[in-house]
């Protein structure tokens, strides 16, 4: 099976007062059909900002650039006008966000808002089959008591009982893909433990591409199939999941991993962290945008963005260390070399 | 002196909830922390771990219990009596963008707490103190000048932790001072605290909700549910061999930065959300989530009791 959706050179800033902010400058990757594919990377990574553009969600202030392509099932987003990409969201693409209290409607109650999202994809459903078909997401999600809970507003549940009915929604019209936009990230760990399950179960029961961004790679090894890391609004590394943990190839990849604490990770040992911060989006760096904070930088990183290099299948990795040229010396990707 | 910096006794915190509720934020949580060590508490949101540090530094007025600050008993001192003793006790915020007066610089949000416990007269006799502590947490002496909203969320909360660390005090509250920050930037935050403890032997109560970073700084480690000490111990030992089930429940819904380990773990979790505090549950306030509940968790609430040599917990059905 081919990829559902193929991104190329997405390319997305935004006006602002302070200057033109490069948030998103040239993304390419694909994600394949029934696949879970992890987008990870810190707060202005890009990461979110990538998945808003795929259905052109983004505040009048943001600019695509005219070049970029978002190729959804054969056909290209990026050229629709917004009535037609209408048809497209929420009944084959849907989108779940990270606050669930902010993206339902207070003053309806969950069960109405949820049969609202198939009415408007479904105009010849009636009432009763709009409301049979909900009551069965509810219980697809796992909502104890269904029957109760339909006429209930949303401040009436907790943040993981919100989250299971925005699921409940981007689900309603069985969508091919579903990007799923940090909606772990505030809830407890045992709650998100119970929505990653659900997540994992849906994917396999009905076989929906999901886009997951989070800035967690423990999520992203217990969910995800592959894995781009993204930072300063391009994909550092790309990789299958287990490749990426076995062998990260990029040094900020190596940077993010060393700074989890194992569960078992001795007390003794000094957490190593990435010094420095970000780079500020309008002005990102001229080379790597990672090269101020990287031990390993060299004088072409901050000069020229390094091309890609593939590491392994279906691994590649934006470093001029990979390159065939890089020297041996202050290389973690030479070790033989080094020796 | 002990050697323990603060004891924390039957320590009670309810809050009213309009006319008939009451809010069961913290009932009966008692340890104590060493000077110089970390306890660190962890539980869900609502499990009462911040409305304890709140307490502790008598932000509130508490319900019940005690609670001893370096062998003086602190529970029911007025706040003018309190005023020179939270010299010995600072604390540092979850959010970083909403605990630092936006109208100061830097420098006078650091030298604040120097002038506010005449510890210096004028701003300029402070500065002796603020430049060599900007260093120490980072930031550097252009900085001083600068206001809060233009630092970055990592900057910031190095800012946060100047000002609790300028009084040199015995402890320090730090209430998730790394939840609001990315990666990569919580282990330089997490480093510096560690680093500043091993230099001046100050201890700390370290809460948060992220397990993993909680065993990792801590010595000993609280873990609280509903307003409740469940189990408290050892770091190493709450994550070789937790005893309580809602201990096991929490580590094992920890997402594994691993995933040939990921795929492997035995997923149990918890089922089920947390009841609400306005109306616990009676007996063991886990026992409607716990999948070993017996009749008796439902009636009588297990104490905290030693179940081997250093490591407690709250369960009826260990030991």
């Amino acid at each position: 099976m081919g990829p559902i959706l193929t991104v190329n050179d997405l390319k997305t800033s935004f006006l602002t007062g302070a200057g033109t902010v490069q948030a998103v400058r040239g993304v390419s990757f694909t994600v394949d059909q029934g696949e879970i594919l992890g987008i990870v990377g810190e707060s202005g990574s890009g990461k979110s900002v990538t998945s808003m553009s795929i259905l052109r969600l983004l505040p009048d202030t943001a600019r695509i650039h005219p070049d970029s392509s978002v190729l959804f099932q054969g056909q290209e987003l990026s050229k629709l006008s917004l009535k037609e990409l209408r048809e497209i969201r929420g009944q084959k693409i849907a989108m779940i966000f990270q606050d669930p209290m902010s993206s339902l409607n207070p003053l309806i109650p969950v069960g109405r808002q949820v049969e609202e999202m198939m009415r408007i994809h479904h105009k010849d459903l009636s009432r009763a089959q709009l409301r049979q078909r909900a009551l069965e997401l509810f219980q697809a999600v796992r909502i104890p008591e269904p029957e109760k809970r339909f006429y209930s507003y949303p401040h009436q549940f907790s943040g993981g009982m919100r989250q299971r009915v925005m699921i409940a929604m981007a689900l309603s019209n069985r969508p091919d893909l579903l990007i799923a936009d940090e909606p772990t990230t505030a809830l407890d760990v045992t709650i998100q433990d119970q929505i990653l399950k659900q997540l994992r179960a849906l994917q396999r029961e009905w076989g929906t591409s999901i886009i997951f961004i989070t800035h967690d790679l423990g999520v992203v090894a217990e969910l995800c199939s592959r894995v781009l890391v993204m930072y300063g609004g391009l994909i550092m590394e790309e990789a299958a999941i287990d490749e990426l943990f076995d062998r990260p190839s990029h040094p900020y990849t190596l940077g993010l991993l060393s700074s989890i604490p194992a569960l078992n990770q001795d007390k003794g040992t000094r957490l190593s962290s990435i010094p420095g911060s970000p780079p500020d989006m309008t002005r990102p760096p001229q080379g790597c945008p990672f090269a101020p904070r990287c031990p390993y930088a060299r004088q072409i990183c901050a000069k020229e963005l390094p091309p890609y290099a593939a590491v392994g299948e279906g691994h590649r990795s934006m470093c001029w260390l990979l390159q065939p040229d890089a020297p041996g010396e202050n290389n973690p990707f030479r070790k033989e070399a080094a020796v | 002196m002990s050697g323990r910096i603060l004891e924390v006794t039957g320590l009670t915190q309810h809050f009213k909830a309009g006319r008939h509720a009451v809010v069961h934020a913290v009932d009966g949580v008692s340890f104590s922390i060493r000077r110089g060590e970390t306890l660190g508490l962890v539980g869900e949101s609502g499990c009462g771990k911040s409305s304890c540090a709140r307490s502790i530094i008598r932000m509130y007025d508490p319900t019940d219990g005690k609670i001893v600050l370096d062998g003086e008993d602190i529970t029911h001192m007025s706040q003018k009596e309190l005023q020179p003793r939270r010299r010995k006790m600072q604390m540092i915020f979850q959010d970083p963008y909403a605990s630092l007066n936006a109208r100061m610089t830097v420098r006078d949000i650091i030298a604040e707490p120097l002038l506010a416990h005449h510890v210096v007269k004028t701003k300029q006799e402070a500065n002796d103190y603020v430049y060599p502590m900007l260093e120490r947490v980072g930031l550097t002496a252009e900085h001083a000048g600068r206001y809060a909203h233009e630092f970055s969320g990592g900057q910031r909360q190095r800012v946060g932790i100047a000002r609790a660390l300028i009084l040199q005090p015995d402890l320090v509250i730090c209430d998730e001072p790394i939840s609001a920050l990315d990666v990569s930037i919580q282990a330089q935050v997490v480093n510096l605290l560690r680093d500043y403890q091993q230099e001046r032997g100050l201890a700390y109560l370290f809460i948060a909700h992220d397990l993993s970073m909680v065993r990792y700084v801590s010595d000993v480690v609280g873990v609280m549910y509903l307003g409740r000490l469940v189990e408290l111990c050892a770091a190493e030992e709450i994550y070789k061999a937790p005893l309580h089930p809602y201990t096991k429940g929490l580590l094992s819904s920890i997402p594994v930065a691993d995933p040939k380990l990921a795929r492997q773990k035995e997923s149990s979790g918890i089922e089920g959300d947390l009841p609400s505090p306005v109306d616990p549950p009676p007996g063991c306030r886990f026992h409607t989530r716990c999948p070993y509940a017996k009749d008796v968790c439902a009636q009588q609430v297990p104490p905290l009791r030693e179940v081997s040599p250093g490591h407690h917990a709250a369960c009826h059905l260990c030991g």
